[in-house]
């Protein structure tokens, strides 16, 4: 008889308005590393939330059964109490303090010792495999070794179920074997993992079994050996998706629209270290140019440089349609004509207080003003025109931006630089975060932009997104062009050959 | 969809909810001071004087809309009110200067002290908190070294013209009709281009209503005002000024920007906009509209007095924040704080008709304050 380290039967967990989760029921077996997969927004947060206690019981309606029991978690310490243990997908550390502080900080009494501190560290982190002077301040390790002071904090709490929410994210591809083959190690000690991610090749690396989540309800749990990439993908959208990526239409203009040359970026703390080097690089009209490397290659802050959007001293020269520009801050690129759709929406992208008109005609005003009043005639024609233009689903412009979906946000932040009638536009991670649908209509939005002859430069960790949709890849490696490749050249292979 | 139109929905409902809630405490109160004053509170005298006095702080909540809608707050309102109505009556008591002079002096230097907090906020990047409270404490002190602390008086007739002066009945009718007809008109070019646009409009029902009841509003207002001198000529600087600045924050590039700054500050950079420059604008059009209301007070005083001013800020930021204007920034209105600020003089106009002491009014407005600041972040919270 199979035991279960978690039994989670028939939950039930109502937003005003939304129901988030309706009748879940996710098994975990003792022993195994579980696959929790979903689009954004099918409840895989929400249900873990409900695991850890962060929505306390009687917020929710079900059964939560661990090891056998039944409990009713109260909050956050409850759930650590019982043995679960969550690694977030942003890092829950306290950067001003040492790792050693860190990992022992929820299990040292009223009194601290500090002897018994840093030996108690050192045992964890010899558990996890890692090693770091127990004195050194968090925030001066990278990202990698924070998750897993991360990981030796929730062991440190006796972690009998461990959740690790995109773990993978911000790491490197070796970080990442690394982080495998600790988790393989915990599983042989029977700690339980439960294990979310949009990247399916690992789910299927490591998992045992895998739960898909579709529209807050269980759709199914099946063993690995039934799974394949296809499959999974299938059953989270819920059709078949033939293809990930709309055809492309070839480039055919030779014309060249942007022209870098000799482009440095110097730190700003640092003022003698090179964030950017030697950049040289072209753009032509109607071409998508992707830019791939590694988490802190320099790819942002390339593009954001470019975008007048930088804080240290930057040199060289920057020709748009022939023509030298000086490019001081974002109010100069814009009027260059260059566009910046951020990475992240809700930090720099959108006024998420603000309605959906607000978001489209910011970056446009000046067209719908005269002596600096407003035409309001023409600026909501105009942006009921964009509405249509990128589809966006929204029962009116007065409509509060926050009640939309991701997708359906990243659209308005495209539609707000359509407007601003940029030559080019650049994509910073234009698909991160939204689900698989949505990220189609983005693509097939860029081609579309692409046969109109606007130019392209599309950021985005993700390669296969790269491959699939640019027309010519330049890698970064370190604040340098480490590979330019043209389409039919460039291979997955390739390009993580000359990014690390 | 159709759940966000009912979201969308229910968010109108909700908004008008608050400003009718508002309306309704406003009338709760007043009918609670003049039942408590025993018909005190509705006479023309005191309604003459309730309205003046109101205006002289809702003209610098028309600025502190702005500063908090960009998502900053100005603590040193008081002190520049204090400072700017000193220098003017010093300047015409002490030196003789004519009126025309002193307030343009009193002008010129409320932008001053404005661009100097502006100066830190916008281009140092300090918090506005600490700086307009420092502000605050460092022009208050200019203030008692010019006048050593004394009460400067008296001042010409010219310059007590400004707070002291009526409109003669007969203007003041026509000017209120005018009002009416320019409001009605407003309304109904409004209702038809949002219909053009397919926006939502209120039935036909509640935008009769509302024509009506601007109109009951205005007659009983002119009338009440009429039948004690006329329509004080401080009320009517605060409307002309209040007019202005509707429409600069509804209708300008100016005005959006402030309320796209306040959404999102990185958004805002990163869509062109001079966060800086901008930032910068707004406190010292906060100082200049400190000092009107400092020549405004001083006028209605016949002088500067030492105490000139002191914690305006609370009322001011009060008013504000009753109004409907979110402390996160982003979100506000100049009509919701004058709203706003008319609760808060009817507050202080009725414990003074009931002889409550300054010590008690302090507890009853730092209590109001608090509770319009939690009914600001208790709604907040909701949303997210």
């Amino acid at each position: 008889m199979t035991e279960y380290a978690l039994e989670m039967q028939n939950i039930v967990k109502e937003f005003p308005g939304v129901r988030a989760l309706d009748g879940v029921d996710f098994r975990v077996i003792r022993g195994h590393v579980h696959g929790l997969v979903g689009e954004t927004g099918a409840g895989k947060s929400t249900l873990m939330k409900i695991l850890s206690g962060v929505y306390s019981h009687g917020s929710y309606t079900g059964k939560l059964v661990v090891s056998g029991k039944e409990v009713a978690f109260r909050g956050v310490h409850d759930s650590e109490e019982a043995g679960i243990g969550l690694i977030h997908q942003e890092r829950m550390l306290f950067p001003e303090l040492s790792v050693a502080e860190n990992i022992t900080m929820s299990t040292f009494g009223r009194l601290v010792s500090l002897h018994k501190m840093y030996t108690d560290a050192k045992k964890l982190m010899d558990e996890v495999g890692f090693y770091i002077e127990p004195s050194t301040l968090v925030k001066h390790i990278g990202v990698a070794k924070q998750q897993l002071v991360e990981i030796a904090k929730a062991l440190a709490l006796d972690a009998k179920i461990l959740v690790l929410d995109e773990p993978t994210a911000a790491l490197t591809d070796k970080e990442i074997d690394s982080l495998m083959k600790l988790l393989e190690r915990l599983r042989s000690r029977g700690v339980t993992l439960i294990f979310i991610s949009h990247k399916l090749d690992e789910i299927l690396r490591i998992c045992d079994e895998v739960t898909v989540l579709r529209d807050g309800s269980t759709i199914d749990t099946k063993p690995i050996e039934e799974l394949d990439e296809k499959k999974i993908i299938s059953m989270m959208v819920g059709r078949d998706m033939v293809n990930r990526y709309p055809p492309k239409v070839p480039c055919t203009s030779e014309e060249k629209i942007l022209e870098v040359h000799n482009m440095n970026l110097m730190d700003f703390d640092e003022p003698e270290k090179y964030i950017l080097k030697d950049i040289h690089f072209y753009l032509k009209r109607g071409e998508v140019l992707g830019i791939a490397g590694l988490m802190g290659a320099g790819r942002t802050e390339l593009v954001n440089s470019l975008f007048g959007d930088f804080k240290g001293k930057m040199t060289g020269d920057i020709y748009i349609e022939g023509q030298k520009v000086r490019i001081r801050n974002t109010a100069d690129a814009i009027a260059a004509g260059i566009g910046l759709a951020t990475e992240d929406r809700k930090f720099n992208g959108l006024n998420l207080g603000g309605s959906v008109g607000d978001n489209l005609i910011i970056t446009s005003l000046d067209r719908y003003c005269k002596y600096g009043v407003i035409n309001e005639n023409q600026s909501v024609h105009t942006a009921l025109g964009m509405l249509n233009q990128v589809k966006i689903k929204t029962p009116s412009l007065e409509t509060l931006i926050m009640n939309l979906s991701g997708g359906n946000q990243q659209k308005v932040v495209v539609g707000k630089w359509l407007l601003a009638t940029p030559k080019i536009l650049i994509f910073d991670e234009p698909t991160r975060g939204i689900d698989v649908g949505a990220k189609y209509e983005i693509y097939s939005l860029i081609n579309e932009l692409k046969s109109q002859g606007m130019s392209i430069i599309m950021v985005s960790s993700e390669l296969p997104e790269v491959l699939g949709v640019s027309d010519r890849i330049m890698v970064l490696r370190e604040g340098q062009i480490s590979g330019v490749f043209e389409e039919e050249e460039a291979t997955e292979v390739r390009i993580m050959e000359v990014a690390t | 969809m159709d759940g966000l139109k009912q979201k969308t929905k229910q968010q109108l409902i909700k908004f008008d909810l608050r400003t009718y809630t508002m309306v309704a405490v406003l009338i709760l109160i007043a009918v609670v001071f003049e039942i408590l004053t025993k018909g005190v509170f509705f006479t023309p005298r005191n309604l003459s004087n309730l309205f003046r006095s109101m205006s002289i702080t809702a003209v610098i909540a028309i600025g502190m809309v702005m500063i908090m809608v960009s998502g900053n707050i100005d603590l040193s309102v008081g002190s520049i009110v204090a400072l700017c109505g000193g220098i003017a009556a010093v300047l015409q008591v002490w030196h003789g200067l004519p009126t025309a002079v002193v307030v343009a002096a009193a002008l010129i230097l409320g932008g001053i002290l404005g661009a100097w907090s502006g100066y830190w906020v916008a281009y140092r990047g300090l918090p506005a908190f600490i700086v307009t409270l420092g502000s605050q404490l460092a022009f208050r002190g200019i203030y008692l070294v010019i006048t050593k602390g004394i009460t400067i008086t008296p001042i010409s007739h010219s310059f007590a013209l400004i707070s002291q002066s009526y409109l003669p009945p007969a203007m003041g009718i026509v000017v209120g009709i005018l009002g009416g007809l320019a409001m009605t008109a407003m309304f109904w070019l409004n209702r038809k281009s949002r219909k053009r646009y397919g926006f939502q409009n209120s039935t036909s029902g509640v935008f009769v209503g509302k024509i009506l009841l601007t109109w009951v509003v205005l007659g009983a207002f002119v009338f009440s005002m009429n039948r004690f001198n006329g329509v004080p000529a401080p009320v009517m600087i605060l409307i002309v000024l209040a007019v202005i600045f509707v429409f600069i924050t509804t209708r300008t590039r100016f005005g959006r920007r402030i309320y796209a700054i306040g959404g999102n500050q990185e958004a805002a950079r990163l869509s062109g906009i001079d966060v800086r420059a901008y930032m910068m604008v707004l406190y010292v059009v906060m100082g200049v509209m400190a000092a009107i209301s400092g020549i405004m007070l001083t006028s209605r005083l016949d002088g500067a007095t030492a105490s000139a001013g002191t914690a305006y800020e609370t009322d001011v930021i009060s008013a504000v924040v009753i109004g409907g204007t979110s402390m996160a920034g982003g979100k506000g209105t100049i009509m919701g704080a004058l709203i706003g600020a008319l609760v808060i003089a009817a507050l202080e106009n009725g414990m003074s008709l009931l002889n409550i002491t300054y010590y008690y009014q302090s507890i009853v407005k730092g209590l109001v304050l608090i509770f319009a600041v939690l009914l600001d972040v208790s709604t907040q919270s909701k949303k997210s």
